[in-house]
């Protein structure tokens, strides 16, 4: 049994421990031993975006569509794996300006906008009462169910209790209480709350241990593994489908809640308190970017098994499956379980509902409130004395104010809707957040008017299409309204607007909304002037990674006293923290603050930054104003500074431009250096070359000539001898200047070409007939196989003959005498000719292949004896071949000879006409 | 004794000159293909002289060259290097390499008759003044 006075109990001790937790946390640093400098405990401050529609709501939801509650948490894992340079931004940005909310954000960003910081207050407010009114609803219905233990009856309407004996009542002021404690104790919204942050990171810990321990009770107590529990409930038609992805199912749906959660991380006032507010270090942001998704993976894992158990479990439809978690071990009768499921709940609620209204009563009183009063002359507040206390009088009322509103929604509207419904009507709400601010730090060009103009319009679309259809299924607003269109106007159904039926209410009022919002953000700020403020604000959150955070202060112009200044931050932060921070300002800048009379700039923007943190951008700004005189800065100053600053920026751009260009003009340099350092040396050795062998045959031609000049005498068979060597050395001479000049006028592409169709037979009787002689004075053997009917070639016709002389010769030449034999083969490969030389003499040895196409490459052992060689012929043979768009190259033969292949393409036209 | 002549050269047409030539100075005359051979040649009878040509296949004349060089027993043999490489890099490595006369190919048969036969000349007066000769000749 439980008795309520052990749940109350239970729960009690479970808000004790949070205090304590919360106090020890806030002791600690004040010693200056902070307990949260760690990444993991900001991450799981972060995972307070896991509220009680996670723990209890996910199964709910999954219980009805399957796989599809991922969505919620796969839009985060994208921002923070995907986009971590956004977050990053933001924390840069909000740190600089002292940034205390995401009202102060926008209306810093456009100009420190007051009206801007107001209306984005107003929609946060009206936009996330359902997602407050979510968490009420959830613990008083799970803390009366479990007070029924272990009767299984759902908790009916709880709303029609009287307002006084509601459970969900006392929930709301206890956690306003709590709030009030912890988030109103200093005046600096900017300064970070410590016991309240690692508050929140314990209860990040208990909801996922809870949960954890529910789906391992779940998985392995009730059944017997995940392998058991899926193959049950396979036999089940109606689990069964939820445990695949849907096929045919709702795509939009899936990714209408992927990008409403991606907006609603960045978005949601709480997400935006926890991650950038009260972010300690940017380099814990660079942690948390593994390790949010990585909580939000586990938090996951036994979201479907306990939806799948529970269906199994509670056949009928008395069950509501957003109680899933808490009914199954009640079922089971496990207690202990079952009051951990409602801890689990319980804190899962409590953090959001905490940070959510610490954050949104920030938001009101500074960008709401405190503007007003400021500007209402008769309060006189400008020049009244503390101000301290009248701010934390408006910040614990506006938490009390959020929560009552909170149990008003859920008492009369909350009811009627599931709590997934609720939360995503919430999320829709502060995703019409996310276009300010995307353009506010990417966009200089978005104006204060365009994100008026933006924020309104998507706001307004949002009541329209989302919040008055709630109100009218509560009954507040007659259901015509939803069904038939107002006035019975069928385009302006809610539901339906302008006639789009193909989505879901969620998909349909989120394209509207977005395209309104964006549309209008991006058409008013282009036909909209910024004013000078609004520029330079542009101007430091857009670069706020190229800026340093003091650049601010250049933008200001005026001056006033040290005294007025002192005064200013005495009045809203207290003598003892205003003496304080200015003493830490003084020790800073090497200062003496007590010897000036006049503020300068810097000091100026210190104290306005100071207040920002208190009061919020926008009245941070009118109050400084108030004592600096002779204005904050006009709007030629901004223009002047801001043209300097370009102007610097684009001639260092155009510096770096030009060393850049400079290094690699230089690296090109020198590689043109070496290339003609290759080439001197080339042609040092291609001069060389052809000098030597120029000077062989002439040596003979020299010789032989003297001596028989010399020698009358000699006999005539010596005569005979020597005068033939002269005429042999005088054609090779001969042979090689053609050769030289030849290759040359090849290489320097000048030398012309005869190109024509030719038949390959013809090219190859001719070629044979100018070899002839060779074969028959060394008794070599040829064997010629043509295959018939080739098609032409386009060649030069003189050309391919001297290249198949050439291999033919050097076939013969390097076969031996009387034993030799040759192969010549040409045949048809699909488009080319392949054509052949195959010869039994010494071979080419493998290492030498690739290089015996080069000039003057002889294979070494065929030098000896073989004086007739140019040493050019191959050479020639390739330029030649490849201006033919063909490839010479060489293999070893069967049998030790080498073989050489030439591919050559048919000519295209002859192939086309064949083909025709 | 006869004087004797080592022809060192690959290409049969300029070896069949100079043994021509050579023969008909009454040397006796001896002709190798390659570097081996003419080691092989010095080996068995170290010749007076030797006509080496530089451009050999595998072990080049340089080769030939320092490898008599560094044999004490072949001290006496002269060398005068036959090449068609003509830079005057060239030469000066020969001669640094201790050729004792270095000509250019293609050459004159009176000039290459008339330096063999004052090479033998200065022999007969003594080798230090063949040495002289040798020096200026550079």
């Amino acid at each position: 049994m439980l008795e309520s006075w052990v749940v109350l109990s239970v729960s009690l001790l479970y808000l004790c421990a949070l205090f304590a937790i919360a106090y020890f946390g806030d002791k600690r640093a004040e010693q200056g031993r902070s307990l949260i400098a760690n990444p993991y405990i900001y991450t799981l401050s972060i995972a307070v975006y896991c509220t009680s529609w996670t723990y209890y709501g996910s199964v709910g939801f999954a219980a009805v569509n399957g796989l599809g509650f991922l969505t919620i948490f796969l839009g985060p894992t994208l921002v923070f794996l995907a986009w971590p340079f956004l977050l990053g931004k933001l924390v840069r940005i909000s740190k600089a300006n002292r940034i205390t909310s995401i009202a102060d954000l926008m209306s810093s960003r456009y100009g420190k906008s007051t009206v801007l910081g107001g209306l984005v207050t107003v929609i946060a407010v009206i936009g996330i009462m359902p997602y407050i009114s979510l968490q009420l609803k959830a613990v008083s219905t799970s803390f009366t169910m479990l007070l029924d233990f272990p009767d299984l009856t759902q908790a009916g309407r709880l709303a029609d209790a009287p307002v006084f004996s509601d459970t969900t009542l006392l929930v709301a002021l206890v956690m306003a209480l709590f709030a009030i404690l912890f988030g109103t104790r200093h005046i600096d919204a900017s300064e970070h709350h410590e016991g309240l942050v690692a508050a929140i990171a314990f209860e990040s810990l208990v909801k996922l241990a809870a949960f954890l321990a529910v789906g391992l009770f779940v998985v392995y107590g009730l059944y017997d593994g995940f392998g058991d529990l899926f193959s049950r409930a396979m036999a089940y038609d109606n689990i069964r489908r939820v445990m695949v992805v849907d096929g045919g199912g709702d795509y939009s749906r899936w990714i209408t809640m992927t990008v409403l959660s991606m907006a609603a991380i960045v978005c949601l006032p709480r997400q935006f308190h926890v991650t950038v507010v009260e972010n300690v270090s940017e380099s814990h942001l660079r942690k948390a970017v593994w390790l949010f998704p990585l909580y939000l993976l586990l938090i996951n894992i036994f979201v479907l098994p306990i939806a799948v158990a529970g269906l199994m479990q509670f056949p009928g439809p008395d069950i509501d499956a957003d109680t899933f978690v808490l009914t199954l071990p009640m079922a089971a009768r496990r207690e202990g379980i079952a009051l951990l499921a409602y801890i689990g709940g319980l804190s899962a609620a409590t953090g959001m509902v905490i940070v959510a209204a610490i954050a949104l009563s920030t938001m009101m009183c500074n960008n709401l409130i405190m503007p007003i009063l400021l500007r209402i002359d008769r309060l006189k507040l400008t020049s009244r004395g503390d101000l301290t206390g009248l701010l934390l009088t408006v910040r614990r009322s506006s938490i009390l104010f959020i929560l009552l509103l909170g149990y008003a929604y859920y008492r009369f509207i909350g009811e009627s809707y599931a709590l997934v419904t609720i939360g995503l009507v919430s999320f829709a709400a502060a995703a019409q957040f996310a276009p300010a601010i995307l353009a506010g730090i990417f966009w200089k060009g978005a104006t204060r008017l365009g994100a008026l103009s933006g924020l309104t319009a998507g706001f307004l679309v949002w009541v329209y299409t989302l919040l008055l259809p709630a109100f009218a299924r509560s009954g507040w607003l007659p259901l015509d309204f939803v069904l038939e269109g107002p006035w019975g106007i069928a385009w302006l159904k809610p539901y339906a607007l302008f006639g789009m039926t193909d989505y879901g209410h969620l998909t349909h009022s989120l394209i509207w909304s977005m395209l309104a919002n964006g549309g209008a953000l991006i058409a008013v700020s282009l036909f909209s002037r910024q004013s000078a403020l609004e520029r330079v604000q542009a101007a430091l959150f857009v670069d706020a990674f190229r800026l340093r955070s003091d650049d601010g202060s250049r933008f200001r112009r005026g001056s006033a006293t040290v005294a007025d200044i002192q005064d200013l931050m005495v009045r809203f932060t207290g003598r003892k923290r205003a003496e304080k921070m200015l003493s830490a300002y003084a020790r800073s800048r090497g200062v003496n603050i007590g010897k000036l009379q006049e503020a300068d700039a810097d000091l100026v923007d210190f104290s306005e930054r100071v207040l920002a943190g208190v009061i919020g951008s926008a009245s941070a700004s009118v109050m400084v104003s108030s004592v600096v005189k002779g204005a904050v800065v006009g709007l030629e100053d901004v223009m002047v500074i801001l043209d300097e600053t370009s102007q610097v920026i684009e001639y260092s751009h155009r510096l770096e431009q030009k060393s850049a260009e400079l290094e690699r003009t230089t690296a090109e340099l020198r590689a043109a250096n070496e290339r003609l350092k290759e080439l001197d040396r080339l042609k040092d050795e291609f001069l060389s070359t052809i000098s030597h062998e120029l000077r062989t045959p002439l040596t003979s031609i020299r010789s032989f000539s003297e001596i028989l000049y010399d020698h009358p005498d000699v006999s005539r068979s010596q005569r005979e001898e020597f005068l033939g060597i002269i005429i042999r050395e005088s054609a090779r001479l001969t042979r090689l200047i053609n050769h030289i000049l030849d290759l040359a006028k090849m290489e320097a592409g000048q030398f012309v070409w005869q190109m024509e169709d030719v038949s390959p037979a013809m090219v190859i009787d001719e070629a044979l007939a100018a070899v002839g002689g060779l074969f028959g004075e060394k008794n070599v053997l040829l064997d010629v196989d043509i295959e018939p009917g080739l098609p032409p070639l386009k060649v030069d016709k003189d050309r391919m003959i001297q290249v198949l002389v050439n291999l033919l010769a050097n076939a013969v030449k390097f076969c031996d005498r009387g034993k030799g034999r040759v192969w010549l083969s040409a045949r048809r490969d699909g488009d080319s000719l392949l054509l052949s030389v195959r010869d039994n003499g010494i071979g080419i040895p493998e290492a030498e292949r690739d290089t015996i196409f080069d000039k003057f490459r002889q294979i070494s052992a065929g030098r000896k004896g073989n004086p007739g060689g140019s040493g050019l012929g191959l050479a020639i043979s390739r330029q030649i071949v490849d201006h033919f768009g063909g490839r010479i190259w060489v293999d070893g033969g069967e049998g030790g000879g080498a073989c050489f292949y030439i591919r050559l393409p048919f000519s295209a036209m002859a192939l086309k006409q064949g083909a025709a | 004794m006869g004087r004797s002549v080592l022809v060192v050269e690959d290409e049969p047409n300029i070896a069949l000159s100079l043994r021509f030539l050579m023969g008909k100075l009454g040397l006796d005359v001896r002709v190798a293909e390659n570097g081996d051979a003419a080691l092989k040649a010095c080996a068995e009878q170290p010749p007076d002289l030797i006509l080496l040509d530089l451009m050999l296949p595998e072990r080049d004349g340089y080769d030939v060259c320092r490898e008599i060089r560094s044999n004490p027993a072949w001290r006496d043999v002269r060398i005068i290097m036959l090449t068609a490489k003509g830079r005057d890099a060239d030469r000066e490595k020969g001669l640094a390499l201790g050729a004792d006369d270095y000509i250019t190919k293609p050459f004159s048969t009176r000039d290459l008759v008339s330096r063999v036969e004052a090479f033998f000349a200065g022999e007969a007066a003594g080798s230090d003044q063949l040495a002289g000769d040798g020096d200026v000749r550079r």
